[in-house]
């Protein structure tokens, strides 16, 4: 480095109090990974689906899509408004809220283009911190690491309901009862529209009527992170139903949905929120003032990743192509879950391993604690977040035996 | 009374106010004849039939009943009035978005073959890193100082992947409110109307710099540089790379000297957005040349840039952050930061308009031919100005000096109309422009330029 002759270098640097941040702990993972020599090792980290070769999936729908727009010659790359493209903000809340959901019909929803799940949770929640009197967001415990930082940095004040219980692995269903009923009237909740991450666990059908009921009975408002529809069971319509069930009763809500997974269009990130408001008045207000959010954070989306998935939903025959490998995508997953739990068993590994299929979703919580899945990294090379969450759709049936011999090995050696 | 008594349990909705307030004011009904008890609780909430009113209570109020209409973006909103204006001779100078002589978008031939490339590879849509795809991170900051720059072998520059010039600042915005707690921004009177936005929604103070000169329609130099040297030390400077947004009125070579001089001795620390690089002069190194010249005296600094204009990559918001830091491992220190601010924000940037970047500028025969299409539209719009002035020059009989408009770079052009002549340039002659008296050079072709001199001249003489 050299010294200007005008004196004004810095031998200390303006930056000298900066720390180095600690990796993402889910994106570090992956960084982890690809560190690692080993020929055997496995990617369980971040929730990218596999095909059963172990290779990133681009659907076949979604290359059709991109062909066709770059076939188009009359397309041009013009700022997208605020809100984003039109055509998507419309085919997505029908995707989500049902094409003959009343609140579409009535136009009282509010749908813009965001950066995926995240934009989308980051712009609903700095618009709830600007225009909502109650600034405070409950999440389930636990949660996506990145919701308290999203909420955080939007202005809202972050608590905690109780949601797993490691004794059953499965929901707390009276303490999420109780603390919802605890929270203060008109507090937001988020809730994860299915295949709960990190825990895959999600209340049945019954159980959602009765948070409904719960939640209205004290206004506390509503607020949908729908990252997996069609991914978690197969069928669109039935991972929309918490979603469908709360807009039925007439209230109002937010929804943020992903395309990252079931379309497969990760780092096109694409999405969009949906506010569901009581009078199609109220909707336009606050998409004027969401629109207020976005201009200064990037101005306006991108657009590749939204003319694909337009393009797809209002094309009849690639709609159909794509729940078809939607479906595949899905069954593939429960197939592994199937495939862990009887290699589990078959080895005899201690403990009840029935969650690994009741789960449901990309991930399962395995129940292992930090020492074993450190264990596990160490010597197995398995590469997983260290709250014991795996990602199913990182594993193939080759693969699933080296794991199963992993997860025994650190149950009956690490404590 | 029915009705009334379900319309108190979403007197719930608004915590501050009692229900019997809420309900006057949610049901605009008077409080005669409702006889329930004013505590400040739902009073209903612990009886039997609370669950079924609940049902129909969901029906009654907004909780966003209180949110107002926005004003529309007064940059963007102009395109939208645009669009819906019907007169046949209506023109669009707006928003600062290439238009070929046809007033037609253009998507580059380079973006295009890149496109093609782009399919037939098949490449895999797996998420970018935080930081975003290496590729593009490594050729935007070469573009940017040079591949030879000591900042660049000497690994001193940190560069994230940005939203485009949007992103990218409000990254650098948030990295400053974080760990530059109270510092100000010195932002230019006038500058891009988002710039303000961008600094107010990140909670970092601004303060302006004197700029342009509406007596002489330039630089105003020595107000720059008193208000610069004014302010406390340690400042950051938002300076326009190049082609200063909205006035068209860059700095000479030698004035960009005496700035830098203000700002190290000051200890401000430079801060630059780059959004029209090669598309002001024609040239991607004479563009860089201010950003060149302050990393040459060892300064730190920042530099948020943008392919909107240059590239034409308008809607798939491809830009950078780059942050030149006296070390390598403060630059390191730096970009994992800036990390910890891009994941709650959007988790990773997106990858088309990366890949589209990469593969032109990492390419030498797409990057021959991006410099030769970049040519071509400033050129262009060289070309515009001058039949401008030369149309101004020949209508205005009053003898006034439109040379600024000649003087001016970049897509646009500060004409010195006022708010008022505006409005009449809009509402008499359905020219689209922006309230400060901004014109985009880049949406005017020169089959038009004869009739803008009309509306200007008029705007100008028979509006105050």
């Amino acid at each position: 480095m050299s010294a200007s002759p005008t004196s004004g270098f810095h031998a200390d640097s303006v930056f000298a109090h900066i720390d180095r941040a600690p990796e993402d702990p889910i994106l570090g993972v992956t960084v982890a990974y690809n560190k690692d020599p080993s020929p055997i090792k496995l990617n369980l980290g971040v929730g990218a689906y596999r095909t059963e070769e172990g290779k990133p999936l681009v659907l076949n729908v979604v290359r059709q899509a991109e062909q066709q727009l770059v076939n188009d010659r009359s397309r041009v790359k013009e700022y997208l408004p605020i809100v984003g493209l039109a055509d998507f903000n419309k085919l997505s809340a029908k995707l989500i809220l049902g094409a003959d959901s009343p609140a579409v019909q009535e136009n009282r929803v509010t749908t813009v283009q965001c950066l995926s799940g995240t934009g989308s949770l980051r712009v609903g929640g700095e618009f709830l911190a600007r225009h909502y009197h109650q600034r405070t967001i409950y999440i389930p415990l636990p949660t996506w690491g990145n919701h308290p930082k999203v909420f955080t940095l939007a202005g809202l004040s972050v608590k905690t309901y109780r949601y797993y219980d490691p004794a059953t692995r499965g929901l707390n269903f009276q303490g999420l009862l109780e603390d919802l009923g605890s929270a203060p009237s008109g507090a937001i909740v988020l809730l994860h529209a299915c295949a709960h991450n990190p825990t895959g666990v999600d209340p049945t059908i019954q159980q959602w009527e009765q948070i409904r009921q719960l939640m209205r009975s004290k206004s506390l408002l509503p607020f949908f992170d729908s990252a997996y529809q069609g991914f978690a069971s197969g069928s669109l319509d039935a991972d929309a139903q918490p979603v469908r069930m709360f807009v039925a009763d007439g209230g109002e809500c937010l929804v943020a949905q992903s395309y990252a997974k079931n379309m497969g269009l990760y780092g096109e990130r694409v999405g969009a929120l949906s506010i569901v408001c009581k009078t199609a008045d109220v909707a336009s207000r606050v998409e004027s003032q969401l629109k207020l959010v976005i201009r200064p954070m990037y101005s306006n989306p991108p657009i590749h990743g939204a003319s694909i998935v337009a393009t797809i939903l209002k094309d009849r025959d690639m709609y159909n192509e794509w729940t078809i490998e939607l479906k595949a995508m899905a069954d593939r997953i429960i197939s592994m879950r199937q495939k862990l739990f009887d290699a589990l068993r078959a080895r005899g590994t201690p403990g009840d391993w029935s969650h690994i299929i009741k789960q449901i979703g990309m991930f399962t919580f395995t129940g292992l604690n930090s020492e074993q899945v450190a264990f596990m990294t160490k010597e197995y090379h398995i590469y997983m977040t260290s709250d014991g969450r795996i990602s199913m759709a990182g594993l193939s049936s080759k693969t699933v035996p080296h794991l199963a011999d992993a997860i025994h090995a650190a149950v009956t050696r690490v404590v | 009374m029915a009705s009334t008594m379900l319309s108190v349990a979403s007197a719930s909705l608004s915590a501050s106010l009692s229900p019997l307030e809420n309900l006057k004011g949610k049901l605009k009904v008077g409080s005669a004849g409702l006889s329930f008890n004013k505590a400040k609780g739902n009073p209903f909430i612990n009886t039997k039939s609370f669950c079924r009113i609940s049902m129909v209570a969901a029906v009654n109020a907004s909780r966003f009943e209180s949110v107002t209409m926005a004003p529309p973006d007064p940059i963007l909103g102009v395109s939208e009035a645009f669009r819906a204006d019907t007169h046949e001779s209506k023109l669009n100078l707006g928003v600062g978005a290439y238009r070929t002589e046809e007033l037609q978008p253009y998507v580059l031939d380079v973006v295009k073959k890149a496109e093609n490339l782009m399919v037939e590879r098949g490449e895999n849509k797996e998420y970018l890193p935080i930081e975003g795809l290496a590729a593009f991170n490594k050729v935007t900051a070469e573009l940017l100082f040079g591949a030879d720059n000591p900042v660049i072998k000497q690994q001193r520059v940190a560069t994230v992947q940005g939203l485009s010039g949007t992103g990218s600042l409000r990254l650098a915005a948030a990295l400053i409110e974080r760990y530059f707690p109270g510092t100000k921004v010195l932002i230019s009177s006038p500058t891009w109307g988002n710039h303000k936005n961008i600094f107010n929604d990140s909670r970092v103070p601004w303060s302006e710099y004197r700029y342009y000169d509406p007596k002489t329609v330039g630089l105003d130099f020595e107000g720059m540089v008193a208000d610069i040297k004014a302010a406390p030390e340690g400042s950051f400077v938002l300076l326009h790379g190049c082609a200063h947004n909205p006035t068209g009125i860059d700095p000479t070579p030698e004035q960009w000297e005496k700035i830098a001089n203000v700002i190290q001795a000051k200890s401000h620390i430079p801060f630059f957005d780059v959004a029209y690089q090669g598309f002001a002069s024609g040239s991607l190194d004479a563009d860089a040349a201010s950003v060149r010249l302050f990393a040459a005296r060892g300064m730190e600094l920042l530099v948020a840039q943008s392919y909107s204009k240059n590239l034409g990559l308008y809607a798939e918001r491809i830009g950078a952050i780059n942050v030149v830091c006296s070390s390598a491992d403060a630059a390191a220190r730096v970009k994992s930061q800036l990390k910890r601010l891009a994941r709650p924000m959007y988790s990773n940037p997106p990858i088309h308009g990366a890949r589209i970047v990469a593969n032109v500028v990492g390419d030498p025969a797409l990057f021959n031919e991006w410099k030769a299409e970049m040519e071509m539209m400033a050129g262009r719009i060289k070309n515009v100005r001058q039949k401008l002035y030369d149309s101004l020059s020949a209508k205005d009989k009053s003898g006034k000096d439109w040379s600024f408009i000649l003087k001016q770079i970049g897509m646009f052009s500060f004409t010195g109309l006022n708010i008022d002549q505006s409005a009449n340039m809009t509402s008499k002659w359905h020219v689209y422009m922006t309230k400060d008296g901004r014109i985009s050079l880049a949406g005017l072709s020169l089959a038009k330029c004869d009739y803008l001199a009309d509306a200007i001249v008029d705007s100008f003489h028979n509006v105050s």
